[in-house]
């Protein structure tokens, strides 16, 4: 501080009594308010700091006066959004499911509670909207492996496909190829018939030698015309939507070396509400019948 | 242009500045006086008419049939409709509301071109509230000399001081009070009139109502009693560019400066010695009457919002004087210039500026008016799922979705047909050709699902929805897409 307080002529203000170069600082000090804003905010911030979580310390931090924390600010809004449609959910667990579907309020809520509960627990492995890849069906075509009416998503979705539940769909595809039933040559001629019946490949010398093997091995489950039998599980063959592609080499290896994939039971996840609700959803999706 | 004068003073440069170097200045109070005359009468009107449009609007009713609001000026939020008498807006009319700003604007600038600031002198919000506000604490306090004299005292328990108390504490309720009306009214204009009046004296109005409510009362409040002239000066916008509307032909409130000046109230005196003095008494009446508390002697300013209260006043002098009147009188500067002269100008209002900002205004007019006069009352919004954009169907058919809306703006019921053309060979969910009701003012969203067989469904082809307003006739269309691997 200067000892001696100096007036600048020109302005009459006071100085610092910095000098650089003759030029003179002159004493603009912060405005009054200002200051006494900036002593608020910080008398704020130490209230602030006393009654929420705030300060680190080691492995703990402390929590607040208020004992307030933002995981449970959101679990209790969470509980309280649930809170508020548990009516509605819970009438549409309780409705047979056509009858959910039929009523156009309860449809409403079950489409969007549903939308929301395919993007957590389906679109990991059917895709967004339900569109499927490779081993994982699409939700949004007519293609459907064991029914696509509305009590059969329901059922799908409670019990899922060889999920180990005893209500669960089960089926299994004999390795022909693998196990010898057929042998390689044999493969090769009906897998290019199988071709021939969603138009991959034009019919040629081999295809009725592939329509012998074809009926004697494959029509059981899969229909003489390839069409596909939705009790069993077996997917149509005459079709422009497979599973696992539809490509030659796909269908020899799925007749050398079957695959069929597994869907978990969702009915120890999710409550009959949820279930409806997906059903419901996946129905719209454009493929349900 | 020359018709703009500022009274800063701008600081010699030789001269070291004030010892106070503050870019703030206090007001100075302005305490109009009460003036009698024909633009105070014409003021009078405008004010009791623009008020009376504002209070009473809301409560104007109008049938629109049952289960319908049936207030005639209605800009409901909950169900998102404008209600203005036998028009309805939806919020997709918006643009509407763009247009009549247009109009406002460009009705601004004509007026302001042919006649100054009429705008802010007699019809702008805060001018009228401000006059009204004027005009209760005139009834309360008296006029300017005895409120500038009831100011100087203080507050105390002596007949004075008690005097001043009263009506001070008067005056402000009775602000207030209208403060709190006003902004009920504005509440009025959003939601059902009586039912919100009762909502709000039971306690059951929602919490919004009360909020706007008192902000408004809270903002008129401050407005109109508080800052007055102050919004015009430093708030608004308008005075710092309307000087570009205006030229030497537009006709404002003027001071005769050449009839006037020299100024002087010691006439015999002066005339004994000889001096020749102008009409102007300097008697400051046109200044004390002054709703800004400016001089218009000084010539038209930023200030000036073209009321004629100065014009009044001076002519009320000029009578009791014997003198002609108007010295203080509508006119333009062109005008005065040549009087000045000697000359006689007549009155250029149909200039080049002003020809534009007709011919604007009427193309503007026309364009809303045509837009609004062949406003369909149904609308059609097709959205094409893009997630995924097709699909393959079993058997080789490709197939697309759309979300269809279709709205009934009518306040009636409707039936629709809804047709569909496109790909070759094309099928659709629910139907190609279908039949459609819909309730009054009503949306109906529709989930269609097309196919088309692999051969007619390559890369991206029109997809056309036609819908035919089989109750009123219209026909509208959307082009949509229908999208097939390339």
């Amino acid at each position: 501080m200067p000892t001696k307080i100096e007036k600048d002529e020109y302005t009459g203000k006071e100085t610092t009594g910095h000098e650089w170069d003759g030029i003179k600082e002159l004493d603009t000090p912060l405005p009054r308010w200002w200051v006494n804003v900036w002593l608020v905010c910080i008398a704020f911030a130490a209230v602030y700091a006393l009654l929420y979580p705030s300060i680190p310390l080691g492995s703990t931090y402390w929590k607040g006066i208020l004992g307030w924390s933002s995981s449970q600010a959101v679990a209790k809004s969470v509980a309280e959004m649930n809170a508020r449609h548990a009516a509605l959910m819970k009438r549409i667990g309780e409705l047979p499911i056509m009858q959910v579907a039929a009523d156009p309020k309860l449809k409403e809520v079950a489409l969007e509670a549903g939308r929301i509960a395919f993007a957590e627990n389906c679109q990991p492995c059917h895709g967004q909207a339900g569109v499927g890849r490779v081993g994982y069906p699409p939700l949004d075509t007519n293609f459907w492996l064991w029914g696509g009416t509305l009590p059969d998503i329901q059922r799908i979705i409670m019990y899922g496909i060889r999920s180990g539940d005893s209500k669960a769909h089960e089926s299994q595809m004999p390795a022909f190829g693998h196990d010898g039933i057929l042998k390689p040559a044999q493969v090769t001629t009906v897998a290019h018939y199988v071709a021939t019946l969603f138009g991959i490949e034009k019919p040629g010398p081999t295809t009725a030698a592939g329509y012998k093997l074809f009926e004697d091995n494959c029509a059981a489950c899969h229909g003489p015309k390839g069409q596909g039998n939705q009790t069993g599980g077996a997917p149509p063959l005459a079709s422009r939507v497979h599973l696992y592609g539809d490509t030659l080499a796909a269908i020899e290896y799925q007749i050398n070396t079957p695959r069929g994939g597994v869907m978990p039971a969702w009915h120890t996840r999710l409550d009959a509400g949820t279930i409806n609700s997906l059903a419901i959803y996946v129905h719209a999706l454009g493929g349900g019948e | 242009m020359g018709v703009m004068e500022t009274r800063r003073r701008v600081p010699k440069a030789d001269q070291p500045p004030a010892q106070s170097s503050s870019l703030y200045a206090n007001r100075v109070r302005v305490y109009p006086r009460a003036v009698k005359g024909l633009d105070r009468r014409i003021k009078w009107a405008i004010l009791a008419f623009c008020l009376g449009v504002y209070y009473l609007l809301p409560w104007l009713c109008w049938d629109r049939g049952p289960g319908r609001p049936s207030q005639a000026v209605l800009l409901d939020i909950a169900t998102e409709r404008f209600f203005f008498f036998n028009l309805e807006f939806w919020p997709q009319d918006v643009f509407y509301l763009a247009g009549l700003l247009v109009l406002g604007a460009v009705a601004l600038f004509l007026v302001t071109s042919l006649f100054g600031r009429l705008w802010c002198g007699y019809t702008c919000p805060q001018t009228v509230w401000t006059d009204a506000f004027m005009a209760i604490e005139r009834w309360i306090e008296g006029d300017r000399n005895e409120r500038m004299r009831r100011d100087q005292r203080a507050f105390g328990l002596n007949r004075q001081g008690l005097d001043k108390a009263w009506r001070k504490l008067s005056k402000h309720a009775i602000w207030l009070a209208v403060a709190f009306w006003t902004g009920g009214a504005w509440i009025m204009y959003f939601a059902d009139a009586p039912t919100t009046v009762v909502q709000f004296w039971s306690g059951t109005a929602p919490a919004p109502i009360y909020i706007y409510t008192f902000l408004f009362t809270a903002t008129t409040y401050v407005l109109a009693g508080w800052a007055r002239e102050q919004v015009c000066t430093y708030m608004c916008p308008w005075p710092r560019f309307q000087a570009a509307m205006l030229d030497e032909q537009t006709v404002t409130v003027t001071y005769q400066a050449w009839r006037g000046e020299p100024r002087g109230h010691h006439l015999k005196l002066d005339t004994a010695a000889g001096a020749r003095l102008g009409d102007c008494v300097d008697c400051m009446a046109c200044v004390h009457a002054c709703p800004t508390g400016i001089d218009i002697r000084d010539g038209i300013q930023l200030e000036c919002i073209n009321c004629g209260l100065c014009a009044d006043a001076c002519n009320e002098i000029m009578g009791k004087l014997g003198r002609a009147k108007g010295l203080i009188t509508w006119d333009t500067l062109a005008r005065q210039n040549a009087r000045k002269a000697g000359r006689e100008e007549k009155l250029h209002l149909w200039r080049p500026r002003t020809f534009v900002y007709l011919g604007v205004l009427l193309v503007a007019v026309s364009a809303m008016g045509t837009a609004l006069a062949m406003r369909p009352h149904t609308a059609i919004s097709v959205a094409h799922d893009r997630m995924p954009l097709f699909v393959r169907l079993t058997n080789g058919d490709v197939r697309n979705g759309y979300v269809v809306d279709i709205s009934n703006k009518m306040g009636r019921p409707a039936d629709y047909v809804l047709t569909l053309t496109g790909p070759k060979g094309l099928t659709a969910r629910p139907a190609g050709v279908m039949q459609l009701h819909l309730p009054a003012d009503s949306i109906k969203e529709l989930r269609v699902w097309v196919s088309a067989p692999p051969e007619s469904a390559h890369g991206s082809q029109k997809l056309l929805f036609q819908l035919h307003n089989l109750t009123n006739g219209e026909k509208i269309r959307y082009e949509s897409v229908f999208i097939g691997p390339r």
